[in-house]
């Protein structure tokens, strides 16, 4: 599923080194949290996995995708398999809950009828059905961040790839919002959660990998917080 | 492409034409003043053509036929003068022809007692480039029985050189205001593309291919661009009938013949709608290029 191998991240333009030598193994089915402070790169290994930067050195593999040697043009290809959560919601303001997970199947060329079928089954999903004629803006945060999860399931990826998606929601929606993430794992979707939220995180028993400073700190099931003396 | 794709990006083009209205109009409208510019200053540069070679063919050369030469003799020169590279066509005048052309030209009593022998048989000779009068000239005058061949070259030069000005300074402005329109369109389109980046985010990250994000951009130049090249081609109308009448009513209608607009419309047309769809096209696809390398 993802396999990182002595991954070395440079930025050309500033020349930080965000990532130094960090070897990652995720496979089908799991569900991962990735935590660590601001700066130590886990934003990097999103862009890596997400096809928006190159690593410097070393190899990645995602769903099966070469991610050092991909075509530009077989980067949409690659991008289909996995479903991305930003902190922000990101979505489209003039557009319904129904047209904002719509638009994620349009943009690929989905069929309507296929997507008349699907959008209603992804927000029941998510627990947004009776919501579909809504804006974004009258929606609540944890309800808007549920439109976005929802968005990043219809093209059914193999993983999705959540950044901080609390970091926007009061406890209460966070802990519902981590519930819903495990649910859709269970449904057989890999899930990797990047947060810096040790309580949420420690709140479930689930695998953590922490970073700090571009190098993998430690990988276990016990919830261990990587930067806990912080 | 599946036809319902094909229906959602065209929907989206035009979506995105109603969203940004006023920017919209203000791309068509820059593109219909350049093209009037661009297509007025050409009509004039095509009538000043059509003036130039109206006067070009009533330039001619004249090539006098040795003295000893009988008239039957005179006369036999004629395919060989025809023969000359760049001849477009060859008029015998006998001597008391030339005389008879003379005597019109100036006052009957001065001229008295003179005879036909005082002038020679003559050619008439006008030619298909006047660019190529001095070589013409030259050949001409190799021809065995031609004694002396008479042309206006400087006329010649000073008609080539104003019809290049004219061209230079059409394909100048012309080149010019294409660029121009093209930096205006594809600014317009990048002000969308800059409202709607987070939507074009959004495409890339649930993988949509460039080519599909990059259709309704281009559907939408195109559309702006087919617009702005079909009003142009009717104001560029409109305008050349009310000026051309203008000129027409006034004497120097009388001395010179306007190009008629049903001639040079089809053309007017096309390159009008083919400048209108260029700039569209490729303002459309240029102002989104930076959103598409993430």
């Amino acid at each position: 599923m993802v396999q990182m191998n002595g991954v070395t991240m440079v930025y050309d333009n500033s020349g930080t080194t965000a990532l130094q030598d960090v070897d990652l193994s995720i496979s089908e089915g799991e569900f991962v949290f990735l935590v660590g402070p601001s700066g130590s790169g886990k934003t990097t290994i999103i862009k890596l996995l997400t096809g928006e930067i190159q690593a410097s050195e070393g190899e990645i593999t995602v769903n099966g995708f070469d991610m050092c040697r991909i075509k530009r043009r077989k980067v949409p290809k690659m991008r289909r398999t996995i479903g991305v959560v930003f902190q922000d919601f990101r979505l489209i303001d003039d557009m319904t809950v129904y047209d904002n997970v719509a638009f994620a199947m349009r943009v690929v060329g989905t069929s309507e009828k296929v997507i008349k079928d699907r959008v209603p089954y992804v927000l029941n999903l998510v627990g947004l059905d009776g919501r579909e004629k809504r804006r974004p803006q009258e929606l609540s945060g944890g309800e808007q961040q549920r439109v976005a999860i929802a968005r990043a399931l219809v093209n059914s990826p193999r993983m999705i790839i959540a950044d901080e998606p609390t970091g926007n929601l009061d406890p209460v929606r966070s802990l519902e919002l981590m519930l819903l993430l495990e649910k859709i794992n269970e449904l057989g979707t890999t899930v990797l959660v990047v947060t810096h939220e040790k309580e949420l995180v420690n709140a479930f028993s689930k695998r953590v990998i922490a970073i700090d400073g571009g190098r993998v700190i430690s990988d276990g099931m016990d919830g261990y917080y990587g930067y806990e003396n912080e | 492409m599946k036809m319902n794709k094909c229906g959602y990006l065209i929907g989206e083009g035009f979506r995105s034409i109603r969203t940004h209205r006023f920017m919209s109009f203000a791309s068509v409208a820059v593109i219909v003043a350049c093209l009037l510019i661009m297509g007025s200053f050409s009509l004039v540069a095509v009538n000043i053509d059509r003036i130039i070679s109206d006067l070009e063919k009533q330039n001619e050369v004249v090539a006098f036929v040795s003295e000893d030469y009988t008239e039957d003799q005179a006369r036999a020169l004629q395919s060989k003068l025809e023969a000359v590279d760049n001849v477009s066509s060859v008029t015998f005048e006998t001597r008391q022809q030339a005389m008879d052309s003379f005597m019109k030209d100036y006052d009957k009593d001065l001229m008295e007692g003179i005879d036909q022998s005082v002038f020679r048989d003559r050619y008439v000779v006008h030619l298909k480039d006047i660019s190529l009068m001095s070589q013409t000239k030259d050949a001409l005058q190799k021809v065995e029985g031609i004694d002396k061949v008479n042309a206006h070259i400087d006329y010649a030069n000073g008609f080539i050189t104003v019809r290049n000005i004219v061209s230079a300074v059409s394909l100048v402005l012309i080149v010019i205001l294409v660029i121009v329109s093209f930096f205006i369109m594809s600014n317009t389109i990048k002000l969308a593309a800059f409202s709607r980046r987070q939507e074009i985010g959004i495409m890339k990250m649930v993988g949509a291919t460039n080519g599909f994000i990059r259709l309704p951009f281009m559907v939408e130049g195109l559309v702006l661009g087919i617009l702005g090249g079909g009003l142009a081609f009717l104001a560029e109308w409109g305008l050349y009938a009310a000026v051309t009448g203008k000129i027409m009513e006034t004497i120097a209608g009388k001395l010179v013949e306007v190009v008629p607009f049903s001639t040079i419309s089809t053309p007017v047309l096309l390159i009008f709608l083919g400048v209108g769809i260029l700039v569209g096209g490729f303002g459309g696809v240029n102002a989104i290029r930076n959103y598409l390398k993430v």
